[in-house]
């Protein structure tokens, strides 16, 4: 990736007792398409807002183009924002929306025009200028939201859950012309969401934050495949997660101990050791299953149910001690009928290994919030 | 007619007698509903106008009799320049009163919007507090404030600001003043009601598309809160053009309006078809403004440019 455009530097948000952004770091590269994934009140939107100079930090600094933007009101930062319900204005034609930002910085009249025909035929709405926006439907509403505020040719786009309002099909249609959108303007784009599909879909980089706290900042194939934390590993995609600790240690791979049996696991880089706690983390359709014992996993269970989502299959499998285990399979023929003994076990590296420090940490962030809870009471 | 066309009159006619069962129903449920304000309202509003109507054709008798023959006198008698001084003293009247209550209750009005949810409660009904005063003793306290001899007046004499008393009492300003008082709480709600359901959303487009408070106030928050201030105008002019105590008690009688001239016809001159006239006109200019005012607010976008 090339240069940094944005960077968030040890930002903290308080709201009085409230402490909704910790200790935030993200440097975000010129042309990026970066989403802000978390769910609801997780800070990620007050991320956003400190961006575009809505927020304040309370503590910490933000960077646009190696800049402090501190003493920025936010007409002043050369950031644009699609707000969450579009914020068109109702007393303007569509034309005059788009062409406010223009105005109000007294670009020639000729240039306007020009520059707004051209970012209407951008966004599909060539000849709507002279619409009232109450005859607009919320998918052309969007549009409109997105030229006005590419209409100054911002370095940076902050997008606020834009599409939360629209329909599911023109949401995935929205989604895929946005990519485009940015592909071809390659402006950076800052994108918030609590939709973790349409992150997938649409970022270069995920951030997914939980209770204030950045848990991981990777591309969407690697937030996918190694979460490093067990609630970026449970929030994106569905999850086996279970508590281990390393019981043998072997060149490359190790052994884990779980309450309900062994498991292997790869460990390329040797960086484990024997008694450290872990949590395996093993996707549905990574879950492998046999009729006979596997070396190296010790992991049995019963069928207790098939559930069918369209194209994919759903096993439900019941540990010994409860512990439900979901297996998912494309073609019927794979499939164990209910009631069926298994034995599971997985490809060595399709055992995510989430290590001890971050599980510290999240409980760490939960002990806090359990002290403000108690502090209120009081 | 055929066979088949009866049945088909039959047909069609079967899920109509349905229709009108039901219409009855609900004929009935909103004549109950609606039934006492409608005789009310025909019995105390629209029967009186149409007296007023009337009267304002018929002719006047001597010792203050209603002669009831038709005439156009009343009418033709507003015109004259003693009764043209009137109006136009009305309108400069009302109109300062308007301008004023608007720029003082436009800024409150967006103070009391902006404070927190408790606030601006606690703010709503203070504004709201003169309201339950009688409007004569307000209007008596004023004239202790005002006079020679009132509070200000004594008060700037001791302090030796001034050597004679000013002048406050039974000219315009005295009138101005006490309007503003009055109306103030009229002028702020509606305003308050728009610039608070205002989106705070919008208001923060504009900053982010490069636009200062001062630009953002004039293209986006002006514009859209302009129905509260139209309703404002409207609540404040209307009654203002008519109402006759705050001239009677602060202006000395000297400086008459409408409403005090209307009063007087049905009071003092004992001319009734000519009060009757009068109130007509104002009547229908007070209808004017108000439908000019449904046509402004139905189309925002007029507005806005």
């Amino acid at each position: 990736m090339s240069k940094t455009i944005v960077s968030l530097m040890n930002v903290e948000k308080w709201y009085g007792e409230n402490h909704v952004v910790k200790n935030m770091n993200i440097n975000i590269a010129e042309g990026e398409f970066l989403t802000l994934l978390g769910p609801s009140g997780c800070g990620k939107t007050t991320t956003l807002r400190m961006i575009s100079g809505f927020e304040l930090p309370s503590t910490g600094m933000i960077k646009v183009q190696g800049e402090s933007v501190e003493k920025k009101e936010p007409y002043q930062r050369d950031v644009n924002t699609v707000f969450q319900n579009y914020a068109l204005f109702s007393n303007m034609n569509v034309y005059d929306n788009v062409a406010y930002g223009l105005k109000v910085k007294k670009v020639p009249k000729a240039e306007i025009k020009e520059r707004v025909t051209e970012m209407l035929k951008l966004v599909q709405l060539e000849g709507f200028g002279k619409r009232k926006i109450t005859q607009m439907s919320g998918g052309q509403k969007q549009r409109v939201a997105i030229a006005r505020a590419l209409i100054n040719r911002p370095k940076v786009l902050l997008l606020d859950e834009p599409l939360g309002a629209l329909d599911l099909k023109l949401r995935k249609q929205m989604q895929i012309e946005l990519k485009r959108l940015q592909k071809k303007l390659g402006i950076t784009f800052v994108y918030v969401t609590h939709d973790q599909e349409e992150a997938l879909t649409m970022s270069d980089r995920i951030a997914v934050i939980n209770e204030g706290v950045l848990e991981q900042v990777d591309t969407p194939i690697n937030i996918y495949q190694k979460p490093k934390t067990k609630f970026v590993a449970g929030f994106i995609g569905e999850s086996n997660i279970m508590d281990a600790i390393v019981l043998q240690k072997e060149s490359g791979k190790a052994v884990v101990g779980m309450e309900v049996g062994r498991g292997t696991v790869a460990d390329a880089d040797d960086k484990l050791a024997v008694n450290d706690p872990v949590a395996i983390s093993v996707r549905p359709e990574n879950m492998l299953f046999s009729k006979t014992p596997v070396e190296g996993f010790s992991l049995k269970g019963i069928v207790k149910e098939h559930i069918y989502v369209g194209n994919i299959v759903k096993m439900m499998i019941t540990l010994n001690d409860g512990t439900e285990i979901r297996v998912n399979r494309f073609r019927s023929e794979d499939l164990a009928a209910v009631g069926t003994l298994l034995y599971l076990y997985w490809d060595l590296d399709k055992g995510v290994v989430i290590k001890e420090k971050s599980l510290v940490n999240t409980d760490s962030v939960r002990d806090i919030e359990g002290g403000n809870a108690d502090d209120e009471d009081e | 007619m055929t066979k088949t066309n009866d049945l088909a009159v039959k047909v069609a006619s079967k899920p109509k007698k349905r229709k009108d069962k039901r219409s009855f129903k609900s004929w009935l449920a909103s004549a109950v509903m609606c039934g006492p304000i409608t005789i009310w309202s025909v019995l105390f509003i629209i029967l009186p106008i149409l007296l007023l109507a009337f009267m304002s054709f018929m002719t006047k008798g001597p010792l203050g009799r209603v002669v009831y023959k038709f005439t156009l006198d009343n009418y033709k008698e507003i015109f004259k320049p003693v009764y043209f001084t009137v109006i136009k003293q009305s309108v400069i009247i009302a109109t300062w009163t308007t301008v004023l209550t608007v720029l003082m209750g436009y800024p409150l009005a967006a103070f009391i919007a902006n404070v927190k949810k408790k606030t601006s409660g606690v703010l709503t009904v203070l504004l709201m507090l003169p309201l339950w005063v009688s409007g004569l003793v307000i209007l008596y306290s004023f004239v202790i404030m005002l006079n020679k001899t009132g509070v200000i007046n004594t008060v700037l004499m001791n302090l030796h600001i001034i050597d004679k008393p000013l002048n406050m009492l039974y000219n315009n300003f005295a009138v101005i003043v006490g309007m503003l008082y009055m109306f103030l709480p009229f002028a702020v709600l509606p305003m308050y009601s728009s610039i608070e359901k205002l989106d705070k959303g919008l208001i923060e487009a504009s900053k982010d598309l490069g636009a200062g408070p001062v630009k953002t106030f004039f293209k986006v928050t002006l514009p859209l809160t302009a129905p509260g201030i139209f309703a404002a105008v409207i609540l404040t002019f209307i009654p203002c053009i008519g109402y006759y105590m705050v001239t009677d008690m602060l202006g000395g009688g000297t400086n008459m309006m409408v409403g005090n001239l209307i009063h007087r016809q049905f009071t003092i001159s004992r001319n009734w078809p000519f009060g009757a006239a009068l109130a007509m006109v104002l009547a229908v200019v007070i209808f004017i403004m108000l439908f000019v005012y449904t046509k402004l607010g139905g189309d925002l976008d007029d507005l806005g440019a």
